[in-house]
């Protein structure tokens, strides 16, 4: 129950304002379900290729998407998530708390200002 | 596109993928910004074209992660799934409601997620 409510309030706030639905799923399966952040982190990925796959096919149809810059950045993003993986696995799981709440703490400050 | 552009933008990338990695979420944060002010693209084929840097970040992301055993995949199929649902819904209603007001509603929530993860980290 909890989970299908944390799945439809991220992919509401996703519409809403184009954000991932990571900022939502990650501490909602922390807080309300028990999960330790990576396993949060990991099972968020996990959602993200479902919603950026339907976003991005909807998107497409428009003729929005611009593939070869697409590559000039997801390319390089996708060596990067290799790489902050292999470092979470390195740190302690509070420290990766303590990252995300700075993420949200930042993005609100985004959103109000 | 000139070198130049080209290597920032990758700077970007790699950095949003870090975060992507790091923190469980698409990098589309940073991807949007590296397209519009480096790339030259308008605000809403940024948010479009970021969509496939992000699925890159989550299948690449969700991989690994999986091999690090922090993945529920059955979990985070229903989350995707369902996150798609939701999203028809906001779109609709963000056409109904006051911008700002879903802008202070979010915000509201993500200070509440902030402060809730940081007691919980710093309770020791």
């Amino acid at each position: 129950m909890r989970l299908a409510a944390i799945g439809t309030a991220a992919g509401f706030f996703s519409g809403l304002f184009g954000v991932g639905g990571g900022t939502v799923i990650v501490p909602l399966l922390v807080l309300w379900l028990g999960y330790g952040e990576r396993e949060a982190t990991g099972t968020s990925l996990a959602a993200i290729i479902l919603i950026a796959a339907a976003g991005a096919t909807a998107q497409a149809l428009y003729g929005n998407i611009h593939p070869l810059k697409a590559l000039v950045v997801g390319a390089p993003a996708v060596l990067g998530v290799v790489l902050g993986a292999a470092f979470q696995q390195r740190i302690p799981e509070r420290f990766v708390a303590i990252a995300f709440a700075a993420l949200l703490i930042v993005s609100a400050a985004f959103l109000i200002f | 596109m000139d070198a130049h552009e080209i290597v920032a933008a990758g700077a970007l990338g790699v950095a949003g993928g870090f975060a992507g990695g790091l923190l469980g979420v698409g990098g589309g944060i940073i991807f949007v910004p590296a397209l519009t002010l480096i790339l030259g693209l308008s605000q809403v084929d940024a948010e479009a074209t970021s969509l496939l840097a992000v699925m890159g970040v989550g299948l690449v992301g969700a991989w690994r992660q999986y091999g690090y055993g922090n993945v529920r995949p059955r979990d985070g199929a229903v989350l995707g799934l369902l996150s798609v649902a939701g999203a028809a819904a906001g779109v609709a209603l963000a056409n109904l409601l006051p911008e700002r007001a879903l802008q202070l509603l979010f915000a509201a929530f993500m200070l509440w997620a902030a402060v809730s993860l940081l007691r919980r980290a710093l309770r020791v």
